[in-house]
């Protein structure tokens, strides 16, 4: 008699085998593929023009520039931004929720931040294109709300439940002992937060604050939506900038596919993608040390 | 002679949920000396001892009442200010809680929240809370390592540093002892009863022997009520009620 259920269980195995091989497959795909049509582009543009050209205008007539340091810089500003939003108000929150809320409060608050995180980016663009900028043109007195102060309004609020969410888990999961034993020593419970809880969450919370930094450098939608998209290099926070994911965005559809500028855009790709790769990361190997280190 | 109460329990009850933990306790804890309390898991001894630093205040569903009189003054008035309370009297617990920082830090900390500045004085009062905690020794070169890097008696007694750092009157202790090997432990002991020349100290424990060993006075706790309570001598050598001799025979528990 055939032993079926071995059988099965092999078949399981397989399929098993066969779906995560075929994920890690269509991975390897893409990066070689962004790879090998990225470079290409570095046998006509030197790299030196590349990154370090100030100027974006592959269609101008005659003579195109290749420099992506303005839609680097745009990215940066954009990071730069939304995190000084989003890490001050995603760290009182998490302390808030770990600490203060009554089970109750943080029970219905978790899930509707965590819903944040399901909003999709370009609600969040509308909601900038509609309300924010015309709001923070009339505030600041300015010509026109699209600029990299308003996006990185939207991206930081993109990236908040990220923060929020795992440092509170990190704040959350730290032991009881930490608390028990810094209030009998007669610590006020700010002081226990401060001097106690927070030091020992720091490398958490770091990584959380990573893991956002990677979602700020790769949004698209919502900032190309409330960036302004202008090429020039931005100087102040109340310029439009355009970041490399929106210039990629935008200029994609009118590329002849195999050009060199096709390719510069596959390269600016490969550019983010090495960004948010090491972002990553590192914030692995921070995570990773952080479980390690209260194993007890 | 007449000694001093520190401490007294004055028809104390205690509440979990609806679950009476304690039930109407009296008790008399004397200065200077080791009480030790006693009994089988579950008993109410590590709820009694953290009513004495208000500890179970953190526990929301809990209530208690009755008197709780620390140096004559009821703990459980509206207007106790329990940050101070818990600066007079230090708490060690049953698992080794060392903060994860370096040693130093660990026995500053209390100094620090008391916003003590003076960088000369705070060294000065870690040495000698190191010292008092027999710690010294062992790790006056690495004082800035990791706390979490010594083993865990010497965690233990550098948790009994941490809370001798801010000099309380008194000092709890939560089975101090229970995870730890009995050459750690043997430590502790001979560490607590020089400690006693200064301090009130209450020990729970589950280890009779070391009840028997270190302390002056034993109170011995079954299902919330104070069972009987002691000269230890006189307990462990002549128990008056037959629940004392059949727990410290061994008969169950």
């Amino acid at each position: 008699m055939p032993n079926y259920r071995n059988i099965k269980e092999k078949l399981i195995e397989l399929l098993l085998s066969t779906a995560s091989i075929t994920a890690l497959l269509i991975l390897i795909g893409i990066f070689v593929f962004l790879f090998i049509t990225g470079i290409r582009t570095f046998t006509e543009i030197s790299p030196t023009e590349f990154f370090l050209g100030n100027e974006w205008n592959p269609t101008a007539y005659g003579e195109p520039k290749w420099g992506i340091l303005s839609l680097v810089i745009g990215t940066i500003i954009v990071t730069f931004g939304s995190l000084v939003i989003a890490i001050p108000l995603g760290i009182a929150s998490a302390v808030y929720l770990s600490e203060i809320a009554k089970p109750k409060i943080r029970e219905t608050i978790k899930p509707v931040i965590e819903m944040i995180a399901g909003i999709p980016s370009v609600v969040l663009g509308l909601i900038g294109i509609l309300f924010l900028s015309p709001l923070i043109a009339k505030i600041f007195g300015l010509s026109s709300g699209l600029n990299a102060f308003t996006s990185s309004i939207i991206v930081g609020v993109m990236v908040l439940p990220t923060i929020i969410s795992i440092s509170e888990d990190v704040l959350t999961s730290l032991p009881n002992e930490f608390r028990e034993s810094s209030l009998a020593l007669g610590a006020t419970k700010w002081q226990m937060i401060r001097m106690t809880l927070l030091p020992a969450a720091l490398s958490g919370i770091v990584a959380a604050i990573m893991l956002g930094l990677g979602r700020a450098v790769g949004e698209t939608m919502g900032v190309l939506m409330v960036a302004g998209n202008s090429r020039a290099m931005p100087i102040s926070f109340f310029d439009p900038i355009r970041p490399m994911t929106a210039n990629i965005a935008i200029e994609i559809k009118e590329v002849v596919k195999g050009s060199l500028h096709y390719e510069a855009l596959f390269a600016i790709g490969l550019v983010l993608f090495v960004m948010t790769f090491v972002v990553n990361f590192i914030s692995d190997i921070i995570i990773e040390k952080q479980v390690r280190k209260y194993k007890w | 002679m007449q000694e001093e109460i520190k401490i007294e329990f004055k028809d104390t009850n205690f509440w979990y949920n609806s679950k009476q933990i304690l039930v109407g306790i009296n008790l008399k804890i004397y200065s200077n000396k080791i009480t030790a309390l006693i009994g089988p898991s579950g008993c109410g001894k590590s709820t009694l001892l953290r009513c004495i630093n208000r500890m179970n205040d953190l526990i929301p569903i809990s209530k208690i009442d009755g008197k709780l009189l620390y140096n004559n003054e009821n703990i459980y008035e509206k207007d106790t200010d329990v940050i101070e309370l818990r600066k007079e009297i230090g708490m060690v617990f049953q698992k080794p809680n060392p903060f994860p920082m370096s040693i130093f830090d660990n026995v500053a900390y209390g100094l620090r929240i008391q916003n003590m500045k003076d960088k000369n004085k705070i060294k000065q009062i870690v040495k000698e809370s190191l010292e008092k905690a027999d710690l010294w020794d062992e790790v006056k070169d690495r004082l800035n390592l990791s706390a979490f890097r010594l083993s865990g008696g010497q965690q233990q007694r550098l948790c009994i540093a941490r809370s001798l750092a801010i000099n309380p009157e008194v000092v709890l202790l939560d089975e101090p002892c229970s995870a730890l090997d009995p050459l750690a432990t043997a430590k502790i002991e001979s560490l607590l009863r020089k400690l006693k020349n200064e301090r009130t100290i209450i020990i729970v424990t589950h280890n009779m022997h070391q009840a028997k060993r270190i302390s002056d006075y034993t109170c011995y706790l079954l299902n919330g009520k104070v069972i009987e309570y002691s000269g230890t001598a006189e307990m462990f050598d002549n128990p008056k009620n037959k629940l004392t001799k059949d727990y410290i025979n061994g008969e169950f528990g």
